[in-house]
């Protein structure tokens, strides 16, 4: 390196730097800021803009606002939870049961639908749940119904949604612990006499916990910040918070009004990120890789 | 418990059932999707009444195919052009930016790495809102200092393509810092020992080196922008990209037509990404 001299050295240095500085506050940080700006100036009587807390305190005055955020939270969260436990068999299957031929295949399996957009697989699912749909049918020439029921617009039937739409972020890391595992550590448990859920609790999990929080992170990011399953599949009363953000953006055109609730978004599910990182001691920079 | 331990019929039997429950769960929307656009009938529905692929080539008063259908044609090249522009941006910002982390050293590079990794966990739905309101922002400072009218900062085309861009680009940098941290630098100073300087040095030897990690992360930036929805809904004009103008038509009543395009989607889709993963597999 010290051969070609400094000078040239900082102009790589400055090629490399500007695109990404431009991108980075151009797009990311002046925003945030612009947001975070807009969500405290409110208009008064006579139309002029003000610096006011107006807008969250709406947000604290109205129950509909804030019981749809805990709602949102406490769904995420839900979400978050339930999506670990059905992956986690899986991406146990896949990285330590199955003979090792068919681990590339499984995986290959697993990836393909989610490179189809999220649009198309909300899609399936109606087309399979929805009162005149392909489930209803079948029930109903087995004989187990005799009138069709709708299983589209309720809560069950969103959260089942959404476990779906983020199943892969919550498999891959796993996978990607489970493989780093030292198969002989489960032997030797094995052989010292312990049973199945010891195993499961004392040296499956605590190896996996890396990929746990960053599967957890990206799902539980991707459910918070979700439009189109809630939208779709969910009932009349299971409103997502998103939808508010997108009610005073599009519908009420209340800028104001809908920066403080993406402001609100933006802490909660920062929040959580943090929370989960420094519970188990970890760096996101780390996490995300 | 693992394949090379003794494991109880029923543990095995259990398991396997689960993993084809599991994956019957999975790809059971897909398939019924794929299945009821040819379906011989008016609504996306069963019962079967026959194959046809009226849904895909008819132009009649009562069925217009895919392929006759100038909407939603429309969209779907609407959406190709955003891929493309959002594509050929990212993979160099994102290319610049592993460059930038991996061989640069410069104060506050910790500080300038967090804030690459942001967009990833920062919900799209907030990246679209931020980014459309600094742009009406800035299109009024504009319109008030200078007194022009920048049109490419209202919602539309350029304004979802810098959307797309902002977090489409920290993907693309993760996927060839990781090849960037295997590249052996020695090869580097042999070449400067040789006379290169840094820039041909870089063009010739270790943009070569990186080239299977630049064209997938082309391809998962373009697939990623075509199905975009979260924030492209924010920031879209008159002229809706694909998701948009499906979640519309979903919304409001739908037709076979949208199987056909599904089952359209899922085909490229599926055969790009195993492209991808095939190429990528063989270059290691």
């Amino acid at each position: 390196m010290k051969i070609s001299g400094r000078h040239s050295i900082q102009w790589t240095l400055v090629f490399f730097l500007t695109p990404v500085i431009l991108w980075l506050f151009l797009l990311i940080v002046l925003p945030h800021i612009d947001l975070l700006f807009m969500s405290f100036r409110t208009e008064d009587d006579s139309g002029r803009m003000l610096w006011s807390l107006g807008n969250y305190m709406r947000f604290f005055s109205e129950p509909i606002y804030w019981l749809t955020f805990v709602r949102t939270a406490i769904y995420s969260i839900l979400v978050t939870f339930l999506t670990f436990v059905i992956a986690l068999p899986v991406a146990f299957y896949i990285s330590k049961v199955t003979a090792p031929r068919f681990q590339v295949f499984l995986t290959l399996l697993l990836l393909l639908p989610f490179w189809v957009s999220e649009l198309v697989r909300v899609y399936g699912w109606m087309i399979l749940l929805r009162e005149s749909g392909v489930i209803n049918h079948f029930l109903l020439k087995l004989g187990i119904l005799d009138r069709p029921i709708e299983m589209l617009y309720n809560d069950v039937t969103m959260i089942m949604g959404l476990v779906y739409t983020s199943m892969l972020f919550m498999v891959v890391p796993l996978i990607g612990v489970l493989d780093s595992l030292d198969d002989s550590l489960i032997e030797a448990a094995y052989d010292l006499g312990a049973g199945m859920w010891s195993i499961l609790f004392k040296i499956i999990i605590p190896h996996a916990v890396p990929g746990i929080v960053s599967g957890s992170i990206v799902v539980f990011m991707l459910t918070l910040g979700n439009y189109l399953t809630p939208n779709l599949m969910g009932g009349k009363n299971s409103l997502w918070f998103t939808e508010q953000i997108y009610n005073q953006f599009i519908a009420s055109f209340n800028w104001n009004q809908g920066s403080a609730f993406g402001f609100l978004l933006l802490i909660l599910s920062s929040l959580v990120i943090w929370v989960g990182l420094r519970l188990t001691n970890q760096k996101l920079t780390r996490v995300v890789k | 418990m693992i394949r090379t331990l003794p494991n109880p019929k029923a543990y095995t039997l259990g398991f396997k059932l689960y993993i084809i429950l599991y994956f019957s769960f999975l790809f059971a929307p897909l398939l019924v999707t794929c299945v009821l656009a040819f379906n011989d009938s008016q609504f996306p529905a069963l019962p079967w009444k026959g194959f046809s692929l009226d849904w895909f080539f008819a132009n009649t008063p009562s069925r217009v195919g895919i392929f006759h259908d100038q909407i939603n044609l429309e969209s779907i090249w609407v959406s190709a052009r955003v891929a493309f522009f959002v594509t050929i941006f990212s993979t160099t910002v994102g290319t610049c930016a592993a460059f930038l982390f991996e061989q640069e050293e410069f104060r506050f590079k910790q500080a300038l790495y967090f804030l690459m990794i942001a967009p990833l966990v920062i919900p799209g739905v907030i990246l679209g809102i931020s980014i459309l309101v600094f742009s009406n922002s800035m299109g009024i400072f504009f319109e008030d200092s200078i007194g022009v009218d920048v049109r490419l900062l209202g919602p539309g085309f350029w304004l979802v393509v810098l959307g797309q861009f902002s977090f489409i680009s920290t993907l693309v940098t993760l996927i060839v810092s990781a090849r960037l941290k295997k590249f052996d630098r020695t090869l580097e100073e042999a070449a400067m020992n040789l006379g290169a300087n840094r820039f041909e040095v870089i063009w010739h030897i270790t943009l070569k080196f990186l080239r299977p990690a630049i064209v997938s992360g082309a391809a998962v930036a373009f697939l990623m922008s075509f199905e975009n929805f979260n924030t492209t809904l924010f920031l879209v004009g008159p002229e809706a990209t694909l998701p948009i103008n499906l979640y519309l038509q979903v919304r409001d009543g739908s037709t076979p037509v949208i199987n056909a395009i599904s089952f359209l989607l899922i085909v490229c889709t599926s055969t790009v990404a195993l492209a991808n993963l095939y190429f990528s597999r063989k270059q290691e």
